[in-house]
């Protein structure tokens, strides 16, 4: 056999089993460009034929605010000092949508693009990433709202002060993102087999929301029911939403063990997630 | 010295039929406790031929079975098979879509598919967005798609419309945006699958005629899927034959077609046949069922002559007294196309015997030369009145059409090109 067949040059292979990490982050830098389209189409398609447009980023946030205001502050009574109840919800909120939004939108990845998945490769993990993404984006346009209310309370008088902290408030948005990022790909892994999982998300996330201190500061809890307060403590999202506003707003407190608790928590669910998605993109077709 | 630039190495394939459900948590948590006591996967050992006709004894079965083979630089290695051979199978663990069950594949370029056009447009967007979108699916840089857009939207013959989102578009004015950009790509290797289906003439002939620029002008290696003969005769230079997950032949690409064809001519001679269950594959009534059927007439074995009828004997046992009746029947080619039907005139039902012998006869069917198989049915009504079919049988007596001048010739004076039908026809001279 005189063929230039040897081993050493291939481009690439393609096997059955792959290593157990194999993020090939050349791949990804490769396809840059589709991350930012797929960003791109997503920002851009979202609202058309509607009329409102992209204003619905604003509506939803707002008025999930004025509800939560007039229920849990003016009818249940929780007291957020001397913060307008109104902004501590809505900074609540806004950092707790960009965390959902993160998670609906990579847990059915697989799902979603079976059918694009199907006819062409590229390194799957583009399509969570660019949810992500997109929607670090949409938190932007939320955000900016969040400030604008700010002014509007300060302006009036409130007693508004900024911690210098503020400025690590982008590291915890990105854990934030990280940790939905790491859920939803583990949970669009698992849906792919067993579609069980999609209902749970649906339905766990509007519960996680109440276990999350969206709505009310971390130390009541610990404070009204003591029993139970140790969930609360125990969900990483919760130190995210606290810390937030403690480095807008001011208050509550600030926890160096709980972030790190968060911290750790949201890597291995990031590392764990990567892995069972490296696993399942070879041949979820099968399944899906 | 061969350039191999791709190259597989026993490629199999398991799939698992049926519906996913508790029975598969089962076996995924029994897959599991093999693997971490370092065992065998138990569910590779089993598994069935993927034919999809028989009923199998085991719920997995092989899509493709040790397939091997070798691709040179700059060869168009056409892919043929019958439906369910594996093919798109194939080209997906190609294309790296899904992972194969055992063996690699060994690349020296990059490979990039076309296996369905379309995939990842967005309707919403413009055609020139989803130019830039489909265009980095496919792999390509945002600098590259930019450095042929004018190349791609002239291809296409899109340009009037390039600035109007996608879904306005007609599916055929999609499928040639598709093609363009995909045509423009410029890996190593380029798969494609079935794309020629669509689109007008004009664009299909465009689009062959660009894959023949790809292969031989750029010296690109190209793996070709389709069911269209013609396109694998003129594109390709080698062809792999698969049936049943497995190669059966691979070289040149004559060849390979006529292996191809051969393959569903020889079946089995079944001039003389007793109808069993397997020819159903719908349930009836069975009010009358059809016992057997047979040719009557055929030149020698089961060739006929394209302008004489065909005669077809068959026995029927009326299971319950209907008050008339009469058979209907089509006609399939060779690439599993229904090319025509027939409905007999209506005969009553006025004895008291169980069994019946008749005599079917299909006049002036003017079937050009080549190979054909029967689907018959008995029942009553046509297409004007609705019709109702007490027994209908499937995939059965094939026969082939030869010319009666050239019997022995083995040379085909009907190339497949020209189609089914030879018409008669007349030219008459008109005086003014």
């Amino acid at each position: 056999m005189n063929n230039i067949d040897n081993n050493k040059d291939w481009l690439f292979e393609i096997t059955p089993k792959n290593n157990f990490f194999s993020l090939n982050f050349k791949e990804i830098w490769q396809y840059r460009d589709l991350l930012f389209l797929f960003v791109k189409r997503d920002v851009i398609t979202v609202y058309k034929q509607t009329v409102l447009g992209p204003l619905w980023y604003l509506i939803q946030p707002l008025f999930t605010s004025l509800t939560f205001t007039i229920i849990f502050n003016n009818v249940a009574g929780i007291n957020t000092g001397t913060i307008p109840p109104f902004l501590f919800n809505l900074a609540g909120i806004t950092v707790w949508n960009y965390f959902t939004a993160c998670l609906n939108g990579t847990s059915d990845t697989f799902k979603a693009n079976a059918s694009i998945f199907g006819k062409v490769y590229f390194p799957r993990i583009i399509t969570p990433l660019s949810v992500v993404i997109s929607n670090l984006i949409k938190f932007g346009i939320q955000f900016v709202i969040f400030i604008f209310f700010y002014l509007f309370y300060y302006i009036k008088g409130a007693d508004l002060t900024l911690n210098s902290l503020v400025l690590f408030f982008p590291i915890l948005i990105a854990i934030m993102g990280i940790l939905g990022l790491g859920l939803g790909m583990l949970i669009s892994s698992m849906v792919t087999k067993y579609r069980d999982f999609s209902y749970l998300v649906s339905f766990g996330i509007s519960l996680l929301m109440y276990l999350s201190a969206v709505m009310y500061p971390m130390a009541l809890i610990k404070e009204k029911l003591p029993k139970f307060g140790w969930i609360v403590e125990y969900n990483p999202l919760a130190y995210i939403i606290e810390t937030s506003r403690y480095m807008l707003l001011n208050v509550g407190e600030i926890s160096v063990l709980g972030l790190c608790y968060t911290l750790s928590v949201t890597l291995a669910v990031f590392f764990v997630g990567l892995l069972v998605f490296n696993k399942t993109e070879k041949s979820f077709i099968d399944t899906v | 010295m061969k350039d191999i630039i791709l190259k597989a190495e026993n490629i199999s394939k398991q799939y698992r039929l049926g519906q996913v459900g508790t029975g598969t948590l089962s076996h995924d948590f029994n897959r599991w406790w093999h693997q971490i006591r370092g065992k065998e996967n138990p569910y590779l050992k089993i598994g069935d031929i993927n034919d999809r006709s028989t009923k199998g004894t085991s719920d997995y079965v092989w899509a493709l079975q040790d397939i091997n083979f070798e691709v040179e630089r700059g060869e168009v290695l056409g892919i043929i098979g019958k439906n369910g051979a594996g093919k798109s199978t194939l080209l997906k663990i190609l294309s790296k879509v899904t992972a194969p069950t055992t063996g690699s594949i060994k690349s020296r370029g990059r490979i990039a598919s076309l296996l369905e056009v379309g995939t990842g447009f967005n309707g919403e967007m413009t055609g020139r967005e989803n130019i830039f979108l489909n265009g980095a699916i496919l792999g390509m840089t945002k600098k590259e798609i930019t450095s042929k857009l004018d190349e791609i939207i002239d291809f296409s013959g899109c340009e009037r419309y390039i600035d109007t989102p996608v879904k306005r578009y007609s599916s055929g004015m999609t499928v040639r945006l598709a093609f363009a950009v995909a045509a423009f790509l410029e890996p190593e290797i380029l798969v494609i699958d079935e794309v020629l289906a669509v689109g007008d003439a004009e664009f299909q002939k465009k689009a062959i005629g660009k894959m023949q620029d790809i292969s031989r002008g750029e010296g690109r290696t190209v793996l070709f899927v389709s069911h269209n003969m013609a396109a694998v005769k003129s594109l390709c230079t080698r062809g792999l034959v698969l049936e049943h997950g497995k190669v059966v032949f691979e070289g040149e690409i004559i060849d390979s077609i006529n292996t191809y064809l051969n393959s569903n001519k020889i079946k089995e001679l079944n001039i003389d046949v007793l109808v069993s269950d397997e020819y159903r594959k719908i349930n009836t009534s069975r009010k009358i069922e059809i016992l057997s059927v047979k040719f009557l007439n055929p030149l020698y074995d089961n060739c006929f002559v394209s302008n004489e009828s065909i005669k077809v004997g068959m026995n029927i046992k009326i299971n319950k007294w209907v008050p008339s009746f009469r058979i209907a029947g089509s006609i399939f080619n060779d690439e599993e196309i229904k090319i025509g039907t027939f409905f007999t005139n209506v005969k009553d039902l006025n004895t008291k015997q169980d069994q019946l012998s008749l005599e079917v006869s299909i006049l002036n069917h003017n079937l050009a030369k080549g190979s054909y198989y029967f689907a018959f049915s008995v029942g009553t009504g046509d297409e004007e009145n609705g019709n109702t079919e007490f027994d209908i049988i499937y995939d059965i007596l094939n026969f082939e059409i030869t010319h009666k001048t050239n019997i022995k010739d083995p040379i085909n004076k009907w190339p497949r090109g020209w189609g089914n039908i030879s018409f008669k026809s007349k030219l008459e001279l008109l005086d003014e």
